[in-house]
């Protein structure tokens, strides 16, 4: 295994004076050994955070993550970044809340500069009774020992100067909900820091590594069919959110999933404007400021299946008539970028961490579009799962047949129709 | 933007329509003798393919009928539009 020096100023000192021409590289490449003790199917942010943790806290080294594509390439690679706590249900909150604690020592731990901000998270309310149900997520919040402040439109208006909170507005502003602890963090730097702190402890990272087949004997999980061979394993963890249903299907197991298109854009870049988050409370709409000056914009689901990691224009137009509306300074702008994830969007809209059917078969998706901020989480609870071979407290209640057992966590009560969560 | 043909409308954008979801999915006939595994199966599991899908979209912005479209969802390419109860050509 080769040994990285980690990175420290000290060691940016020395390398510059070597012309930076000694850089070890911060993962390898190396050939997929005939098995490993566990396989993770996906190399994005959660796959990877799975085996850092599988390393580092169970003592589990033998892994291998295996990527069709290039790592952080998927939904890792296409979100809006946001990260926050703020979930009413208790089920929820906690499982967020951890995920937000391991994310305030990320950085540290992976000796990995994730750029997390932690530029507070402000959900804006348009009306009184808005603001009661505010009231009421702020309390269960504070309740669950988890920051929340409420504010009034004042209160609002001097922390976000560029926001329109006149009486004039289409949707006033009344107030709104602010998470303090919440903010951004660098997409990529997530899953390259949880990529290089798994190799260090001895992770396999195999990239283009396309699982074609997934081997089942007597109902257990024996080896995994690669484009880069067939690769034996005591145990598979799958993390390949949009393509879970593939996946699974593979080892015979049909999902309560429907795999939709999610759209984000940026406008080309400018000076600092909005030092925070800020999400729409009349439509579904959430704009932050990326450090290279981009305006970050997202929205709605197009509303259909999709694999196609883009969608179309009615989501553009929609999403640029509410930035405008709440900031119309941002008229001014071009959009310079758009793209698209593929979401696993459940049928409670509540993702799925849970051993399965198949013995030595574990899932971890139905991440829908909330992923991002879970990645830490998500990645400690996992490898929890798969090391005890049963969930941890916190994931308990993400069960894959919480379904047929009548526990659906919905926190939006939309009932089994995936596309409206 | 989508251009969905509506059999009785003719083609029109998107915006017109509510996507409604899978077209594969038969409710089952009789409610006592399908039992749990058929209905749990009916309500909650989807195929969800990458390819050729089987969809209705309600055009709620004019007819009110429901279409059944057959799109790929790797390239939102549609291949065709029918009434619910036609068969799409193979």
């Amino acid at each position: 295994m080769l040994r990285t020096r980690p990175y420290s100023f000290l060691n940016l000192v020395r390398h510059a004076f070597g012309g930076h021409r000694a850089w070890a590289p911060a993962w390898r490449h190396p050939e997929p050994k005939p098995s490993y003790d566990v396989v993770i199917i996906g190399g994005g942010g959660h796959g990877l955070a799975t085996a850092y943790y599988l390393a580092k806290l169970h003592g589990i080294r033998n892994v291998a993550v295996v990527e069709k594509g290039w790592i952080g390439g998927g939904n890792t690679g296409r979100n809006t970044t946001i990260v926050r706590s703020n979930y009413l249900l208790g089920g929820n909150a906690h499982f967020y809340e951890h995920s937000l604690k391991l994310w305030e020592g990320l950085s540290e731990d992976l000796n990995f500069n994730v750029m997390f901000s932690q530029r507070g998270v402000i959900n804006l309310a348009h009306s009184s009774s808005q603001m009661d149900a505010f009231a009421r997520r702020g309390n269960a919040m504070r309740l669950n020992g988890i920051d929340a402040e409420l504010l009034d439109t004042d209160q609002v208006a001097e922390r976000v100067p560029l926001l329109e909170c006149s009486p004039n507005a289409r949707f006033p502003v009344a107030g709104g909900l602010l998470q303090p602890r919440g903010g951004t963090a660098r997409h990529d730097a997530v899953a390259w820091g949880f990529a290089r702190g798994a190799d260090r402890l001895g992770v396999d990272i195999l990239q283009n590594c396309e699982v074609h087949g997934i081997e089942v004997q007597g109902g257990r999980v024996v080896a995994l069919e690669t484009s880069r061979g067939r690769i034996g394993a005591g145990r598979v963890g799958l993390a390949v959110a949009g393509n879970s249903g593939r996946v699974a299907a593979m080892a015979g197991l049909k999902l309560p999933i429907e795999s939709h298109v999610l759209q984000a854009f940026v406008t080309e870049p400018v000076k600092p404007l909005i030092d925070t988050v800020v999400t729409f409370g009349a439509a579904h709409c959430y704009i932050s400021q990326t450090d290279k000056g981009e305006v970050l914009l997202g929205g709605d689901l197009d509303g259909y299946n999709s694999y196609a990691q883009r969608g179309n224009l009615p989501v553009i137009s929609e999403v640029a008539g509410m930035a405008v509306s709440m900031f119309p300074a941002l008229s001014r702008l071009r959009v310079m970028r758009s793209w698209g994830g593929v979401m696993d969007m459940t049928m409670d809209g509540s993702p799925i961490i849970s051993p399965t059917p198949v013995e030595g078969l574990f899932l971890n998706g139905g991440w829908c579009y909330g992923g991002f901020k879970a990645t830490p989480g998500s990645g400690w609870v996992f490898a929890h799962t798969i090391a005890n071979a049963r969930p941890h407290r916190l994931n308990a209640a993400l069960s894959y047949d919480r379904f047929a057992t009548g526990r659906a966590l919905d926190e939006g009560g939309k009932g089994p129709t995936p596309g409206y969560h | 933007m989508l251009l969905i043909r509506c059999p009785w409308c003719g083609e029109r954008a998107q915006t017109e329509f509510r996507y409604v979801g899978d077209a594969w999915r038969a409710r089952p006939d009789d409610l006592e003798q399908a039992g749990e595994p058929a209905w749990f199966d009916h309500v909650y599991l989807r195929d969800n393919p990458r390819g050729a899908h089987r969809e209705y979209w309600q055009h709620v912005g004019g007819c009110r009928q429901f279409v059944k479209v057959v799109r790929d969802t790797a390239t939102h390419e549609i291949t065709g539009t029918y009434a619910p109860h036609e068969e799409p050509n193979a």
